[in-house]
């Protein structure tokens, strides 16, 4: 085979096929060439096999290729971007779902029992949706009234709480042995009407309010 | 090409699967070439163009849009080809097929130590025969040479699409071409050329 000396110029021709030779490089192989046989030899059949491979015609993909490849794929048209989203952001998903879940639980409580309701107790009166406590009477305990108004005359010896209603007397309701009115209520008043009231009050008052309408400690009409 | 090829990645990964058919529009001739080239049996290029575009799909959050998306669908076919190369047995029988009619196909199945004899490559379009001389290259050889010389890539496309330095193309580039000549040698091109 060939000497070492020509180890280089081999180098130069791949280089020159590369496009990558040096100026004074492709002289020097051009000289060498001139004179050496082997050399020249061994460029001609480097340039052939370029030659031969820059003549591989196209190949032609199958027509269907396109239509096999999106046939391959998973499908997940309706899923994809809600899971990729939930992939990215698992706090955000875990605290979205939750808000769903508990504003589900008020909105439906609020929603739902649209119905006039109040506290069960004896001595009371109701017109139409009025609740009346009338004078003289003593209620023991918490009064709550949903979806109507209350008049007071009597006592309540607690809290008195009105959902979506009025208290029709409130100006004239002490909290103490009163002087100028027998209405009296001992605990605090409040007036809820609207959704984000409805929301605190449900979050103060806690599960026991829950408790206490679903085992029925208050009457429906 | 690439501000559409990112807009069409942007809308998949919303999860619009339709968009990712016009990215394989534009790829799936070059990249079934590159295959086709590599393992030199269509049946197995379309496997692997098909299996390139679904890890592509499966990945693509992982895609990094400042880079090209041709480089790294590339990438991933040529990787595969490379899997598949190397876990290819040379225990195919060739005697059952006659050269010129199949003939495409069945020299993918020769093993790069395989020689056929002279008569046989005489009798070989100009073609298949290059398709041969491909399929006898050594893997690493053959994946620098088909990219180069099939895909008419730039050698920095080609040692990014490797992620190999450029200076390693270059000399597999080189020893490609050696090992090509020295196959040749035993039926030089020019007599080929002669047929076409």
């Amino acid at each position: 085979m060939m000497g070492a000396c020509h180890e280089n110029y081999i180098e130069f021709m791949h280089a020159y096929l590369d496009g990558d030779i040096q100026p004074e490089q492709e002289q020097e192989l051009k000289n060498h060439l001139k004179s050496c046989e082997a050399c020249q030899a061994h460029m001609h059949e480097l340039s052939d096999v370029v030659a031969f491979m820059k003549s591989a015609q196209p190949v032609t993909a199958p027509p269907d290729l396109t239509a096999n490849i999106m046939a391959s794929l998973p499908k997940r048209n309706v899923t994809a971007g809600p899971q990729s989203w939930f992939r990215r952001y698992p706090i955000v998903t875990a605290a979205a779902v939750f808000l769903v879940f508990m504003s589900a639980m008020f909105f439906g409580n609020f929603s739902d029992d649209q119905q006039f309701a109040f506290t069960k107790a004896d001595n009371i009166i109701v017109e139409g949706d009025t609740v009346i406590v009338p004078e003289g009477e003593v209620i023991q305990g918490d009064f709550m009234v949903r979806n109507g108004d209350i008049r007071v005359d009597g006592a309540i010896e607690g809290n008195l709480t009105v959902i979506n209603g009025q208290i029709l007397n409130e100006k004239e309701i002490g909290n103490n042995e009163p002087l100028a009115s027998t209405a009296v209520v001992t605990g605090e008043i409040e007036e809820i009407d609207r959704v984000f009231d409805w929301l605190w009050f449900k979050i103060k008052s806690g599960y026991q309010g829950l408790e206490d309408w679903i085992t029925g400690d208050e009457k429906s009409e | 090409m690439d501000a559409i090829v990112n807009k069409r990645i942007k809308q998949v990964l919303n999860g619009n699967q339709d968009a990712y058919t016009e990215i394989v529009d534009l790829y799936q001739a070059r990249l079934y070439q590159v295959c086709y080239r590599m393992l030199g049996n269509k049946h197995e290029a379309e496997d692997i163009t098909q299996e390139a575009f679904l890890r592509a799909f499966i990945n693509l959050h992982s895609f990094d849009q400042k880079r090209k998306f041709s480089t790294w669908i590339f990438r991933i076919a040529t990787n595969l080809c490379i899997d598949r190369i190397r876990k290819k047995k040379p225990d195919y029988h060739l005697d059952a097929q006659v050269p010129g009619t199949d003939g495409l196909d069945m020299y993918s199945q020769i093993a790069a130590s395989e020689e056929l004899p002279v008569e046989q490559l005489e009798k070989m379009e100009m073609q298949e025969r290059i398709q041969y001389e491909i399929s006898r290259l050594p893997d690493k050889y053959r994946s620098v040479i088909v990219l180069k010389y099939m895909e008419e890539l730039p050698l920095q496309e080609i040692s990014e699409i490797l992620d190999l330095p450029l200076g390693t193309v270059k000399t597999r580039i080189h020893r490609g071409r050696e090992a090509l000549r020295k196959q040749m040698s035993q039926l030089p091109v020019t007599e080929v050329g002669g047929k076409r």
